[in-house]
């Protein structure tokens, strides 16, 4: 390490004075309004992303980039994250806004704690080391189950607190395990150390005990069918603006960390747990959405149907390729990009005197507001994977890639399932143009106006014009997924 | 003009936002102008390319108009693209000409109905998005299209959103069609994975250079097959269409008769090379098709409602298109696909203008004698039930005449021909036989509805009574577009030639010459029995033939009154059991968890408030859950 090596984490470090400053800045002054502290914090992740594109272009070989005793890359495929990240927050806290307009709660301990959670994620996003991945993840999971139960007089979301924090440092405890087991059979916690050693060992109970449970813990993160119980639970009963945060940045955290430490850690013995995987992958996507079918509540209803997005996410990374590092990258983007605007439909209703929570919720939504019916259909469409928007794009890599690497039992499970998500994202898109409305008028607050067209631009344009989009993804994929080679036909 | 192909779907397209986001305030006549200004522009720009095509290519070459690389990675990728080629100008001149007969047509129809800018709007976006289905280069820009006429074939069967019927029958349609789509879909990942490309000319190519395993070939007929049974309503996947007559009429005379539906036929002709290289997908094809063509003639024997009767006789026309590129004459499953848009387009339209005049009755048991009262419906209604019906030389006799005796003399499966042909010629009796009885039911004998209903009975208005006229009109000459060779110059199949090149040797399909004239006088003298019988039974009879009927084979009747069962079938059999797998699912990891906290909860609510934080009972049994997860995954590792 040199100290010049510090230049790289400008982005990180003016996160966390920010954040501090978020904290104190309440008690300095007098008490200001929600409105400045959502600038504040706006004004704060801008800089924070200049200061990541600024530190990425100094880096003149990302080869050599890997900073203070190899604990710390900053590559294209960490800029790629971060970016994403700090873009979702932002989205959050826009989201946030009306919120707080007239709660007993205060915005700035809120919006510290949401740059605490994403200093995390940048962590995660440029970790290659256990340690410095698992710090990462724990100062955002902290963060996380705070947030979850920022409504602290309501009784769902204390409760929703509690169980996430419950089961969170359960899955973590099993992480670190799996971690120590892997540390005690190839010496290191480095990641391209592992897969030094372990391009020399043969498969032992021990390490392979570690991988799993290290698989285990980060399949709870990403809520992965059978560790998905505690999603629906959490995600209702969060105050829906951090059910949007964790359901897409929290989760696009965790895949990243779970991409890189098997791509460049564990490839060598892909043989070994990618079977695994493929049963998480399949058991998530029919979980998921098999029981969304029958939900009204919309939060439950999104909730299993992220757990059914994280098994096709894990279709990138089981087969092991370039092009399944593509395809979670690109997913990655266009799964937040739908996502987050259809929280941010679910807030605009929330708004007024109904809460936007049932399905019926939504109808005749068309007659009131074609702009944000016209932007739900397009958001579910791209979640069903339905051409020309995004998430066709997404799922196309991502299934192709399957079916290259000799998946194709697995592709197939996961277009069935795809068809069966229609099945319910369509009870939305009928309640809203097939139903007689009510008469109630909907927010017009600019703020999240501002987030569905954003959204609705992304599903749009990557949806038409994904080029840019893949050109940037693939110098983004190579540099994690260089050296890793999908064993033929690992699948059969 | 062709290498701006893409403002032929542009021009609907922008209809559609113009409508869609002015339309409500704009007012009607704003609505009425840029609907017929959407539908009639894509037509002419159509005809224009199509000159211009014929001026620069004589020999069905195909036009590709490249607009931009929609994606690549590696060495597989697909373009923005569209294309015109013989087969994409016969479906492209009948989409939008018919399809603005029917704007037209809409505009006197639906003028009373409150959602009409909403309706215009769908209505041009259906234009838009047939359009891509038809000039789209490749499958995969062919499915961008296929996707959009499937959703607003469901906003539009969901138009009357007042009546519940109407939007479970939307549903129904697109949860059916997804399940056809599943097959798209893996029919295209596989095409990349073996073929490598889903450029149809790349493809067609791939294919036809060998080396790819036969049993992928079928894989991915049978499976674009599935596709095309979903948009076509083929056995086992047409329950939707006669559900989706809940939609406005001339919706079913647009989308369900003439242009969506026949998307699958288009498909399969357009994949003739795949197909042609795997008999056993082709022998599926025919089979399914003739089976459906029986099947569901025979339902149509024994259905009271006007636009039942039609949606039931469109599957089993349906059936006799597939029929024909089932056994290897694609020409002549196109050939009828152009026949039936008109003739079928004409009977919806005539229906819609009768149920307008009977104030919204759809039952013929409750109509009779219109005859005279409003005769321009009652004459385009008997033309184009002759057409169907297959008299000579009506449109509809030269093109079902020519997939029957393909089917007879097909050389790909020369017993099993035999027997579609046997199928068909079967079904065709049948069709002539329940059209007469919806003609005679309708139009003779007595007024059977109320005395309001035949105070009111009146002709509809010039913009309804004008298409009908047209489409009448080439319901009779339409035919003579393909004329049996013994008789004449069948230019249609000369048009088509260049598309089906010749695999391993076989060409288009050659029918000897007697087997011709033997097949058109069956097919004339069938028609004419079917008809005769008709006659016999509702002439002047009224109602009584089906009452009598009822009374000597109660049970017939009333299978096929009720469709054979097969919506109960499928309910029982696919839709209660996945509702209930959902359901488990959802109580076992949710219900079951939380009654259990729910009573934990009970009991420890008698101490108050401050307990209810110890309510973890729920947690626990999370923890639990997620280390039977590890186990699963440690036995999983062994």
């Amino acid at each position: 390490m040199t100290s010049g090596d510090i230049v790289f984490l400008v982005p990180e470090i003016i996160l966390t004075i920010g954040a501090c400053a978020l904290l104190v800045f309440p008690v300095l002054g007098k008490r200001a309004a929600a409105q400045s502290a959502k600038w504040m914090m706006i004004g704060l992740l801008a800089i924070t992303a200049i200061a990541v594109i600024v530190s990425s272009h100094t880096v003149t070989d990302f080869a050599q980039s890997r900073l203070f005793a190899t604990m710390f890359a900053v590559d294209s495929f960490s800029v790629f994250f971060k970016l994403i990240f700090i873009a979702a927050v932002a989205m959050v806290t826009l989201m946030s806004e009306d919120y707080f307009r007239d709660s007993r709660y205060s915005p700035w301990e809120y919006y510290s704690l949401l740059a605490f959670a994403l200093c995390g994620m940048l962590f995660m996003a440029s970790g290659i080391h256990l340690i410095s991945i698992y710090v990462g993840l724990e100062l955002m999971s902290l963060s996380s189950y705070i947030l979850a139960g920022y409504y602290k007089s309501e009784q769902k979301s204390t409760e929703a607190a509690m169980k996430y924090f419950v089961l969170g440092t359960v899955s973590s405890a099993i992480l670190l395990y799996g971690m120590s087991l892997i540390y005690g059979v190839c010496g290191s916690l480095n990641l391209i150390a592992i897969d030094r050693a372990m391009s020399t060992l043969i498969t032992n109970d021990a390490l392979m005990l570690g991988i799993l449970l290290l698989a285990a813990g980060l399949c709870f993160k990403i809520a992965a069918a059978p560790f998905h119980v505690w999603t629906p639970d959490v995600y209702e009963g969060a105050p829906t603006p951090i059910t949007a945060f964790l359901s897409t940045a929290s989760k696009a955290a965790a895949i990243a960390i779970f991409a890189r430490i098997f791509y460049v850690g564990l490839q060598h013995f892909q043989l070994d747990w990618s079977f695994v995987l493929a049963t998480v992958a399949a058991l998530s996507m029919i979980v998921g959405n098999l029981a969304a079918i029958t939900q009204d509540n919309i939060k439950r209803m999104l909730a299993y149907s992220s757990i059914g997005h994280a098994g096709y996410l894990l279709l990138g990374i089981i087969s092991m390729s370039e092009m399944g590092m593509r395809g979670v990258l690109v997913y990655t983007v266009v799964y937040l990009a739908a996502t987050l605007g259809i929280w941010a439909a679910v807030l605009m209703l929330q708004q007024h005197e109904y809460a936007g929570e049932q399905v019926e919720d939504f109808q005749g939504l068309h007659t009131r507001s074609p702009f944000w019916a016209f932007a739900m259909v397009m958001f579910l469409l791209s979640l069903g994977g339905i051409p020309p928007t995004a998430g066709f794009i997404g799922k196309y890599y991502l299934f192709a890639a399957a079916i290259q690497s000799g998946f194709g039992w697995l592709a197939i499970i996961a277009v069935l399932m795809s068809a069966v998500s229609m099945f319910y994202y369509l009870r939305i898109v009928v309640a809203m143009y097939l139903r007689e409305g009510k008469d109630a008028q909907v927010s017009t607050a600019g703020s999240l106006r501002f987030v569905g067209a954003a959204c609705l631009a992304i599903t749009l344009f990557f949806g038409i014009l994904p080029t840019p989009l893949i050109r940037q993804v693939e110098t983004s994929a190579r540099w994690v997924a260089a050296r890793a080679v999908a064993v033929p036909n690992a699948g059969r | 003009m062709l290498n701006t192909l893409w403002l032929i779907p542009i021009v609907p397209f922008a209809g559609f936002l113009l409508n869609g986001f002015f339309g409500k305030r704009a007012g009607k006549s704003f609505v009425t102008a840029v609907a017929l200004a959407g539908s009639l522009g894509a037509a002419l720009l159509g005809t224009w390319a199509v000159i211009e095509y014929n001026a620069h290519y004589h020999h069905g070459e195909r036009h590709l108009n490249v607009v931009y690389n929609w994606f690549t990675s590696g060495n597989i990728g697909a373009d923005i693209a569209f294309q015109l080629d013989p087969l994409s100008i016969i479906m492209l001149m009948v989409v939008t000409w018919v399809g603005f007969l029917i704007h037209l047509y809409s505009v006197g129809y639906m003028s009373h109905e409150e959602g009409y800018w909403r309706y215009f709007a769908y209505l041009n976006l259906f234009m838009a998005m047939m359009l891509i289905l038809i000039l789209g280069s490749s499958y995969l820009f062919m499915f961008v299209g296929w996707e959009g006429v499937g959703l607003c074939s469901y906003l539009l069967i969901g138009f009357y959103y007042d009546k519940d019927f109407a939007a479970a029958a939307g549903k129904k349609a697109f949860i059916v069609n997804r399940i056809g789509d599943f097959g798209f879909l893996v029919a295209m990942f596989l095409m990349f994975a073996y073929l490598g490309s889903v450029d149809f000319m790349k493809v067609q190519q791939a294919a036809m250079a060998g080396g790819v395993d036969s049993a992928i070939i079928t894989a991915i007929c049978l499976l674009l097959f599935l596709g095309a049974t979903g948009k076509s309503a083929q056995i086992p996947l047409y329950v939707w269409l006669p559900d989706a007559m809940a939609g406005p009429t001339p919706v079913s005379a647009l989308i369900h008769a003439a242009t969506m539906v026949t998307a699958g036929v288009y498909m399969v002709a357009r994949s003739n090379v795949l197909y042609r290289l795997s008999p056993i997908a082709m022998m599926v094809v025919a089979l399914i098709g003739a089976a459906t063509a029986l099947f569901a003639a025979t339902i149509g024997l024994r259905q009271n409602d006007i636009k039942k009767v039609l949606a039931y006789s469109t599957v089993s026309q349906l059936g006799f298109m597939f029929m024909g590129v089932g056994v290897g004459a694609f020409a002549a499953g196109v050939f009828h696909l152009v026949t039936h848009a008109f003739f079928k387009a004409c009977l919806f339209l005539g229906s819609g203008s009768v149920i307008h005049a009977m104030s919204g009755e759809q039952d013929i048991r409750r109509m009779g004698g219109l005859w005279k009262k409003i005769p321009i419906t009652a004459w385009t209604f008997l033309i184009a039930t002759i057409a169907i019906a297959g008299f000579p030389p009506f449109a509809g006799f030269f093109s079902k005449d020519e997939i029957l005796a393909s089917a007879w003399s097909t050389h790909f499966f020369p017993g099993v021909g035999k027997l579609v042909y046997v199928l068909g010629t079967i079904a065709a009796f049948f069709t002539a036989f329940y059209m007469f009885r919806l003609f005679y039911l309708t139009f003779f004998g007595k007024f059977r509805g109320t005395h309001e209903q035949e105070h009111h009975v009146h002709e509809s208005p010039a913009t309804m009574t004008v298409p009908l006229i047209i489409l009448a009109f080439l319901s009779i000459v339409g035919g003579f577009i393909g004329l049996p060779h013994v008789i004449g110059h069948n230019w249609l199949a000369e048009w088509m030639h260049p598309l089906i090149p010749d695999v391993e040797g076989h060409g288009p399909l050659h029918i000897a010459g007697v087997v011709e004239w033997t097949v058109m006088i069956v097919s004339a003298l069938v028609a004419l029995a079917g008809f005769l019988l008709a006659r016999s039974l509702y002439r002047g009879r009224e109602l009584a033939a089906d009452e009598s009927f009822e009374r000597r084979s109660p049970a017939v009747a009333r299978t096929l009154e009720n469709k054979y069962y097969v919506d109960e079938f499928y309910g029982a059999a696919v839709v209660r059991p996945l509702a209930a797998s959902s359901r488990f699912l959802w109580k076992v990891i949710d219900a079951i968890i939380d009654g259990i906290a729910a009573m934990l909860g009970f009991i420890v609510r008698g101490f108050g408030d401050l307990l209810r934080f110890f309510q973890t009972g729920n947690v626990r049994n999370y923890a639990l859950m997620f280390f039977l997860g590890v186990v699963v995954f440690l036995f999983l590792l062994v």
